[in-house]
């Protein structure tokens, strides 16, 4: 046990501000005397927008907080000052801060009622927020640095920024109510004043003067129940089997593990990094009762199984240099695309810190990913983003379990994290999407992904490989190390209750990260290192010990790391998971330059230790030993437990037939005519159906100048597009198409339909907008509950029976249509258990689609094009309303789950594509969430023609012979499989002759606008209207904000609305 | 409107600063390039610490992006940093017949700068670009009513409007108190600004995505030589760049080359031909 003190003393929470005109605190109370600080002075800015100028975070507070009526509400921006210079400097400072023409500041504070708009009466109240002790504060970070430029000179300190929101007109309770809802108190810190409010308030310093302890954990001697209590208690996330191993390897060590090697244990080897249950034996029981072992685990059996034998297949079939560059092993998988440039991409999901705090979660995940793709080989250029989303129900108005956030405030905050974090790291969005369901409330899922584009080879060596050689130095770059993101790998692999722990939630700094990013581009460029890798989950511990094994080793002391603040230990410094740092292996020759380049940078660099070939990894602090483990038992010595898995999936009784007659049945029809329109025009505006545009334009979707077809295409760029399309690099042709499928609700049928229609719809989607057919390549993101029988799980073998035929599914798609796996993620502890309740997930897979164009010049998109072109559907349309859209509308119960005919859709799709590439299709649109319905509407809106379509008998014919569909089922169906496509008259006869084989029936035709200059939808059968609606009409009911108004503003604070 | 690749180009030099959070670099060198120009892209670190960095460019363009994230408000850091330590460069620049154009954030920042209005010597802020009335970031395609009385040499050559990508949170022109904004329309120093269907200027959302008082969407100074704006030309670079391309494509109504380049062409032509 070793005991160290560091140089800074005990840290303050409270401070005096300083007031309005007296400048700095003269006397600091006795608790910090001067001696132990003795240039830090505390200085409070106050700037509010000019009383004349509209001030639009108020205006925007306002609106966030309806049911309250202010007769007055302004805001004003709060730095604390607390840096080593004097009071005429501050006064400097706050000259630099303040805009000359638009803003009013003063060092200390502005008048209570400074700025009160006229109608405002009374003693305002004064409602600050600000960051939590430790919390990431970027703007603040920036003020010090603009400090700096003002004064001339390095300075020493911190500052902190909050917002001050004056309301007038409010009662206390009022006031108490706004401030419950402006802030998440895990993070931030409300004070409340009434006017005249006393100028004495706290300065959110963090860390402590505590020793560097290395503790020893007694865990020789330990019991089982003392084993489960370490693990609990120190939230490690391991089994007993696990803490078994690890007690045993330590007792043939005939020593204890220090808290840190027991620390970087847990987290190599959590679920999150791990991914054990993808690993394990099982032995399944499949529907048919009949039972097996998966010996080899889900992932090699059919994940890196799918991957493999589409190789296979493929470097028979072809001559040309090997598709995949690099699958699985790195950070995201990597496929061949140019001459010059590889494709990279990565999917992340980042659930359980968004369900605490969905900003600093969700930005978390959004510049966590990117710095996967950044960290992949020896580096990559980031091209766009995406995004998902499942939540519970927005509109929810029932009671949710304590400790719950209300979906719609979750979804407020993602957006706004995925939003700020993508924004200002200069990348565009191109996919994006939403799910809602009751089940997502216990655990919102946020996926966010990156695609990148890596030159083939930079300074001369194969940009896709990493060559770590023992001796290089072991460098930290970018941000600094704080306690926050502790424990969030291991938190990510439990169940979220009561105990969560608040410091697994971080606040990204993209612009740091940027930053790193710019650096990162230019120091790969000149070959000034020979690895790296992202600081994810697990900190320094996953990362060196993952690059270790490149060299078979490392050596690094902890007491070099740069500390955000002091007072952490070093197991903390060790599995942090502090934002926006990568870890480099840099060649000694290299070490000046790169540091050079990084000072000039002012991106922070570090030397940490260096990469050795002993077989262990080993940390020390200022020299005395903190860790010293074998990498082979670190990555090698979890223990592979069996798992059992058995198909017993709970009763689902099926609707009544005549409560599934009234909606699908053919009386219906005769009695309300066209109400089939009223169908679908309610299904447009359900959460899951409407437009999400009022969100997603607050993405950017543009920078870079890629853009080919946009996330939102059609005549007024409001319909979502089928997939995206941009090119990769600036004046090339080449193009990168994306697509995502993703159909939880299948899944509650059958999760292997599920993985078929998830891989089915996003290849389709793909090849609807040009996409080579032999180019494509898939990611998949599994989400799951918890699928380890257990007390708490009790349905767990059947949780993890639909995982096993989610897995066989994936398989079989992705070898019929030939498209490999390159990268994938699973998290499976999506439950959450709050006040004796338990909400899980429903099981879901993403499949996101990553394609290639030779030339973005032909792509296409789903708008019609000119009247008398010809509508048709490729592809059969079955009985398939189980998990439908309509289903969850009507409240029904359906058998009938989209099943996939892989073999056949795969033939269609090579045939669809050869007519695309011979010109003869002029746009395509997949039948998907909501059938034909809803895919003809898109066109509708997109085109702004009319669609005149005709269901025959012909269509609703059913193959094998059964009953043939009502107009109803033909029209909601979600079959898999089906193109909606236009082609001039002139083609149709070779259309026909080419895809006729392959289910191409005609649908109707393009018409032109009708008497309101707008796009019309009309479906009859015969003489019988089942749909006529406008595009107006359409529009109405799937983008209200369009017609009823503008979009409600985005809440948000004052430093997170930026540029 | 006149070619896009002018022949002179290739004796005009443009430099373009990155670094610290901007992130349009690629697509305004590539524009530039596609026009003719020579382009340097250099970090602005290494321009700060270059004595002779300006010399020689005859464009200098300040890019998009976030400038230190824009904390504080968009542009203030960065228009401070240039303040202390390449202000006075900038100014011989300008005075020297030099051009500058600032897009975004670079607008944000050459305003801040004070570099614009430019209506007297020296660094002067006189007008500001804050929130946007309906706070957030907002990114859609908006049109351009473009003044052809305008001294500014980067506009004289467009067509009565022009569609571009636009996209930020603070856009919206704020005046210091009195005449300014009436001294700035006389003067004919708004070359562009939101424009509804009709190509009138206005200030309704979403034609007018900021609430910038009379749809202003860019200002010049007095010479026409120093010029900001907040949507984005070089991100209409490729004619695929444009929402309705597909649809111009078949009508064959698709331009060689996107129009955002003629923008960036009118400052290029204007070092050119002199």
């Amino acid at each position: 046990m070793r005991k160290l003190r560091f140089s800074q003393p005990k840290a303050r929470l409270t401070a005096e501000w300083s007031c309005a005109k007296q400048g700095p605190v003269a006397q600091r109370p006795a608790e910090h005397p001067r001696e132990t600080v003795p240039e830090l002075c505390t200085y409070r800015l106050e700037i509010a927008v000019r009383p004349d100028l509209s001030d639009a975070l108020a205006t925007a507070t306002g609106a966030q907080l309806a049911g309250l009526r202010p007769t007055g509400l302004r805001t004003r921006k709060v730095y604390l000052l607390d840096l080593d210079i004097g009071p005429a400097e501050a006064e400097r400072v706050l000259a630099a801060l303040t805009d000359p023409v638009a803003e009013v500041g003063a060092v200390g504070a502005l008048a209570d009622d400074f700025g009160a708009p006229a109608g405002a009466a009374g003693d305002p109240w004064l409602l600050t927020i600000g960051f939590r002790p430790g919390v990431t504060d970027s703007v603040g970070t920036s003020v010090k640095r603009a400090a700096e430029d003002c004064l001339g000179r390095p300075l020493r300190g911190h500052v902190y920024t909050a917002t001050t929101y004056v309301f007038w007109g409010l009662e206390a309770a009022q006031a108490e109510r706004a401030a419950r809802e402006l802030h998440n108190p895990l993070i931030e810190r409300a004070t409340l004043e009434r006017s005249p409010r006393p100028h004495a308030f706290a300065v959110p310093r963090a860390g402590g003067a505590h020793d560097a302890v290395v503790a020893t954990v007694a865990l020789r001697a330990a019991d089982d129940a003392t084993l489960m209590r370490i693990s609990t208690q120190g939230m490690l996330a391991l089994s007993l089997t696990e803490m078994r191993a690890i007690q045993r390897h330590f007792a043939g060590l005939g020593r204890d593990p220090t808290d840190a090697e027991l620390e970087c244990l847990a987290q190599t080897w959590s679920e999150h990094c791990k991914h054990k249950i993808f690993a394990a034996p099982i032995e399944y029981t499949d529907p048919a009762g009949r039972t097996r072992t998966i010996e080899r685990g889900l992932f090699r059996t059919y994940i890196r199984g799918a991957t493999e034998a589409v190789a296979a297949a493929r470097a028979t079939a072809d001559g040309e240099a090997p598709f995949l560059v690099s699958v699985f092993h790195d950070n995201a998988g990597v496929v061949r695309f140019s001459d010059a440039d590889h494709l990279v991409y990565k999917v992340e999901t980042h659930n359980s810190p968004s369900a605490l705090d969905p900003y600093g979660g969700a930005m978390t995940g959004i510049v966590g990913v990117n710095r996967d793709s950044l960290g992949t080989g020896l580096g990559a250029d980031l091209l766009t983003n995406v995004w998902g989303y499942c939540f519970g129900e927005p509109d929810f108005n029932g009671q949710l379990p304590p400790g719950l956030m209300h979906p719609r405030k979750i979804r407020e905050g993602v957006h706004r994290g995925v939003i700020d974090g993508g924004n200002q790291s200069g990348i565009p969005y191109s996919r994006g999407w939403e799910l809602f369901d009751a089940r997502y409330a216990g655990k919102p899922l946020v996926y966010c992904g990156t695609v990148a584009v890596m030159p083939v080879t930079s300074a001369g060596r194969p940009t896709a490989n990493k060559v770590v050689r023992a001796g290089d130095v072991v460098v930290m770059l970018g941000g600094r190390i704080g306690k926050d993101g502790i424990h969030g790998a291991t938190f990510s692999s439990v169940e979220l209750d009561e105990s969560s722990p608040v410091q697994a939630v971080q606040i990204g700094d993209p612009i740091t990260q940027k930053m790193v990013a710019d650096f990162l581009a230019e120091a790969r460029a000149l070959g000034l290192y020979s690895g790296l890798t992202d600081n994810g989950a697990g900190g320094l511990s996953s990362s060196i010990g993952e690059m270790a094994q490149f060299t078979g080793g490392a050596d690094i002391d902890l007491a070099l790391a740069p500390l955000k603040y002091p007072g952490l230990m070093p197991w903390e410094v060790l599995i942090s998971e502090a934002q926006e740092r990568m870890t480099l292996a840099v060649p000694k020759d290299r070490l000046e330059a790169l540091l050079e380049l990084a000072r000039r940078r002012e991106v922070e660099a570090t030397p940490l230790g260096e990469f050795t070939s002993g077989g262990r990894l080993r940390a020390t602090w200022a020299g005395k030993p903190v860790l010293d483990l074998e990498l082979e038992f670190l990555h090698e010595g979890t223990p592979r437990v069996p798992l059992r898995a058995r198909w017993s999936p709970p009763a689902r009784p099926e609707s009544a037939a005549a409560a599934v007659a009234a909606v699908l049945g053919e009386p219906r029809l005769a009695a309300a005519p066209g109400s089939i329109g009223q169908d679908l025009l309610d299904m447009l505006s359900r959460p899951n159906m409407a437009s999400n545009e009022h969100l997603a334009r607050r993405y950017d979707h543009e920078v870079k100048g890629l853009s080919v077809v946009k996330p939102w295409v059609g005549a007024r760029q409001d319909v979502p597009s089928t997939a995206t399309v941009m090119r990769a690099r600036h004046l090339r042709p080449e193009g990168v198409v994306l697509a995502e499928g993703v159909h939880p609700h299948y899944g509650d049928l059958d999760a292997d339909a599920m993985a078929r229609a998830c891989v089915d719809e996003a290849v389709r989607r793909a090849l609807c907008a040009g996409a080579r057919i032999d180019r494509l390549a898939a990611l998949d993101n599994f989400c799951w509950p918890d699928p380890v029988q257990s007390e708490k799980t009790p349905d767990g073998e059947h949780k993890l029976a639909q995982l096993v035929r989610c897995c066989e599914g994936l398989r079989a798609a992705c070898e019929a249509f030939g498209v490999p796996l390159i990268s994938g993620k699973d998290s499976m502890k999506n439950d959450a258990h709050l006040g004796g309740v338990k909400i899980s997930i429903p099981p879901t897979l993403l499949v996101s689609v990553i394609g290639q164009m030779p030339d973005v010049r032909r792509a296409l998109d789903l708008a019609p094009i000119a009247a008398d072109d010809l509508v048709f559907v490729l592809g059969p349309t079955g009985r398939h309303l189980g998990g439908s859209e309509l289903a969850r509308q009507r409240g029904l119960t359906l058998p009938g789950v989209p099943t996939t005919d892989l073999a056949a859709a795969a033939a269609r799709y090579a045939a669809f594509a050869a007519a695309r590439d011979a010109g003869l299709i002029r746009s395509a649109h997949v039948a998907g969430r909501g059938g034909l319905a809803v895919a003809l509407a898109h066109m509708t809106l997109a085109g702004e023609l009319g669609v005149e379509a005709a269901v025959t008998e012909g269509l609703l014919r059913q193959v094998p012979e059964d009953m043939p569909l009502t107009p109803a089922e033909f029209l909601f169906s979600e079959s898999t499989g089906r193109i909606v496509l236009t082609c001039k008259p002139a083609a149709a006869a070779e259309l026909t002759a080419r895809l006729g084989p392959h289910g191409l029936q005609a649908l109707g035709q393009v018409a032109a606008p009708g008497q309101d200059g707008g796009g019309w939808l009309r479906v009859r059968r015969g003489e019988q209207v089942l749909i006529d609606v406008t595009a107006a009409a359409l529009r109405e009911r799937f983008r209200p904000a369009a017609v009823h108004g503008p979009p409600a503003p985005l809440p948000a604070r004052a430093q997170e609305v930026r540029r | 409107m006149n070619p896009l690749v002018i022949e002179a180009a290739a004796e005009v030099r443009a430099l373009v600063l990155t670094g610290y959070g901007l992130n349009c670099e690629a697509e305004t060198c590539a524009a530039l390039q596609t026009i003719g120009a020579r382009v340097t892209a250099r970090h602005v670190a290494d321009a700060i610490a270059d004595a002779d960095a300006l010399a020689g460019h005859q464009l200098v363009v300040f890019i998009g992006g976030f400038s230190f994230g824009d904390h504080i408000a968009s542009g203030r850091v960065f228009a401070n940093r240039l303040r202390y330590r390449m202000g006075e460069r900038l100014l011989r620049h300008v005075d020297d017949g030099g051009l500058v154009l600032g897009i975004c954030n670079g607008f944000q920042t050459i305003v801040k700068l004070g570099l614009l209005p430019g209506l007297e010597p020296g660094l002067k802020p006189r007008v500001s670009l804050v929130m946007n009335d309906r706070l957030g970031y907002w990114d859609a395609w908006v049109r351009l009513a473009v003044d052809r009385d305008s001294p500014c040499v980067f506009t004289r050559d467009l067509p009565p409007t022009i569609e571009l990508p636009s996209r930020h949170g603070e856009g919206k022109l704020v005046f210091e108190e009195g005449p300014l904004r009436q001294v700035l329309e006389d003067r004919h120093l708004v070359p562009v600004r939101y424009a509804d269907e009709a190509g009138a200027a206005t200030e309704r959302w979403p034609d007018n995505p900021d609430g910038s008082p009379g749809g202003i969407a860019g200002l010049c100074d007095p010479s026409g030589r120093v010029f900001g704006l907040m949507p984005h030309p070089e991100a209409y670079m490729y004619p695929e760049n444009h929402p309705h391309w597909i649809a111009q494509r078949e009508a064959g109504t698709l331009p060689e080359h996107g129009l955002g380049l003629h923008l960036l062409a009118g400052g290029v032509r204007a070092i050119a031909s002199r």
